[in-house]
């Protein structure tokens, strides 16, 4: 019963992903779009739920969701036209576009069945407990010089935002005090 | 029965037993804290408050006539439901339908991870706290897109206002909860419950003061409580991101901002005020657990209505100034205390002890000062 249980929540959310990814790409209003997007990132961490990777779930709430998407619907909302601009959603090319859709398919859909090595353990030796623990070691050793890199990354591109957005705001930050 | 017991038996069924029973607590909770804060609030302003409703159609009950008007919150709730339910004209309808709903999620999917008892919870996750801060964050969404979604000015500023206020707060309040991690060494709620033992000193309020404080301050800007309560500013706003809601929608509101408060109150026991833990007696009976566990939650409700009725509200400038230019480094400082702490003595014990001492010394010195030094 448990197991039956289980597969409903995963098509449920399985069915999720789908159509809210759908609603991505067909909606002609901007905001829709991000509204699906939300649903996507929902989707996608209960997919990793499922994969026993809580630690990679919630990371991905906290940050798409909570972060990206919240600067993403704040960019279109402050900006006056957007939000009402349609956007161009009919199929161009459709013969051309098919095509390289169905090719990229067939490989995926190759690569799946015949070449991938799915690695199947056995109920005994899965993962228990947490995993923030084997992550938060590896990241502070082994992988230590990439961690250190992207922060820098994030940075410069903090100061190159902070840097243009505050250009010209001089006269309202001395109002301010 | 013991609590272990129930641990063991705990199935998926009983799961959501569980979250129905835990369902119906928070929402009756939620009518009878609206009418505890306007009791209080009345108290506390010298006034009597709602005192009339009672239940005079069952015989039984009649004796609960008058008085403390405790039929109140049903009248409320058939009074809101009873309305029009009006959405503007050019408002987006879905999003505006959709909103209420992602605010009503957010809050009481929350509350899924915490203990009540030793090992009964919802969902006993590995990283609970984690969850915690990821669903919290999704209430931003309720509040930005039901802003956006009314297609007025009033509503739009009072969303965005709350969205950057809940953005801005959420750094420090994860700041104080990387404190609690590294305090109880764990990411469970229900090992972190249990690594604060049955010895109030124990608990994190006492290890970790300024963690609590900061997590505190945060909740109350979390759910838009006074003092900041700048998103639903009447004076400026009308009604800040709801101007535009009535009915239902603006009850699912409601319903959401109270219970927000609710499972706030419940975080902030499990993490600092020792969740199920009974002062001096460990192991102690799963109803007894439970009891401890509500006796704190609505000491820390009656702390969320007093400080309502107590502080003004602030500036917007001021709030943006409290979480970025005070809050922010204070919790980072607090982290590098309870850290180091932690690695130099291996233990929390002077972090109590240094906790304690502040706390006379600000005691001895609120009764030393005169009041008017307080202005300072």
């Amino acid at each position: 019963m448990n197991s039956l249980a289980y597969q409903i929540i995963f098509y449920l959310f399985a069915a999720i992903i789908v159509g809210s990814a759908a609603l991505v790409v067909i909606s002609k209003n901007i905001i829709h779009s991000a509204f699906g997007l939300l649903f996507t990132f929902f989707g996608v961490a209960a997919i990793y739920v499922y994969l026993n990777a809580d630690f990679i779930a919630v990371t991905q709430i906290v940050v798409y969701v909570g972060g990206i998407l919240v600067l993403l619907l704040f960019g279109v909302m402050l900006t006056n036209k957007i939000t009402q601009a349609d956007l161009k959603t009919e199929t161009l090319n459709p013969v051309p576009g098919l095509l390289i859709t169905l090719s990229v398919l067939a490989m995926l859909l190759y690569t799946f069945y015949f070449r991938a090595k799915w690695v199947t353990v056995p109920v005994d030796q899965q993962l228990r407990g947490t995993v923030v623990e084997p992550i938060g070691i590896a990241t502070m050793t082994t992988y230590v010089l990439p961690f250190e890199i992207v922060s820098i990354v994030l940075m410069v591109a903090l100061l190159g935002a902070a840097y243009i957005a505050r250009a010209d705001r001089k006269v309202q930050t001395k109002e301010g005090k | 029965m013991n609590a272990l017991a129930l641990l063991l038996v705990m199935e998926l069924g009983d799961r959501f037993a569980l979250m129905g029973v835990v369902l119906g607590v928070l929402l009756t909770a939620v009518a009878y804290t609206v009418y505890a804060e306007r009791r209080i609030a009345a108290f506390i302003q010298n006034r009597t408050g709602p005192d009339r409703v009672g239940f005079d159609l069952i015989p039984q009950l009649k004796f609960l006539k008058g008085a403390i008007g405790l039929g109140q919150p049903l009248a409320d709730v058939i009074k809101l439901l009873m309305k029009e339910d009006v959405v503007p004209e050019n408002a987006n309808k879905f999003v505006h339908a959709l909103a209420p709903l992602i605010s009503l999620f957010a809050a009481l999917t929350t509350i899924a991870v915490v203990p009540y008892a030793k090992g009964v919870a919802i969902a006993d996750v590995n990283i609970g706290i984690l969850y915690i801060l990821a669903i919290t964050s999704l209430g931003v969404y309720g509040i930005t897109l039901s802003g956006w979604a009314s297609n007025s000015k009033y509503s739009l500023l009072g969303g965005l206002r709350s969205s950057a206020q809940m953005i801005s707060y959420e750094l420090s309040m994860g700041l104080a909860v990387v404190s609690v991690v590294v305090l109880t060494n764990a990411l469970n709620m229900g090992e972190i419950v249990e690594s604060q033992t049955s010895n109030p000193l124990n608990w994190n309020v006492c290890r970790n003061l300024l963690g609590f404080i900061i997590f505190t301050t945060a909740a109350f800007a979390e759910t838009n409580r006074a003092p900041f309560d700048l998103p639903e500013a009447e004076q400026e706003l009308v009604g800040g991101y709801h101007t535009e809601y009535s009915s239902m929608k603006f009850a699912l509101f409601f319903l959401a901002e109270y219970a927000n408060m609710i499972v706030a109150c419940t975080v902030i026991v499990t993490l600092f005020l020792g969740g199920y833990q009974v002062p001096f007696w460990t192991d102690a009976p799963w109803f007894v657990q439970v009891g401890a566990f509500i006796t704190k939650t609505l000491f820390m409700m009656f702390v969320f209505i007093w400080v309502r009725w107590t502080l003004p509200r602030f500036k917007y400038n001021q709030l943006m100034d409290l979480g970025w230019k005070f809050m922010l480094p204070l919790g980072l400082f607090n982290l590098l205390i309870v850290a180091s702490t932690i690695v130099i003595f291996g233990n929390s014990l002077p972090l109590s002890i240094l906790n304690l001492v502040l706390v006379a010394l600000c005691v001895a010195g609120s009764f030393a000062a005169k009041p008017q030094s307080k202005m300072a």
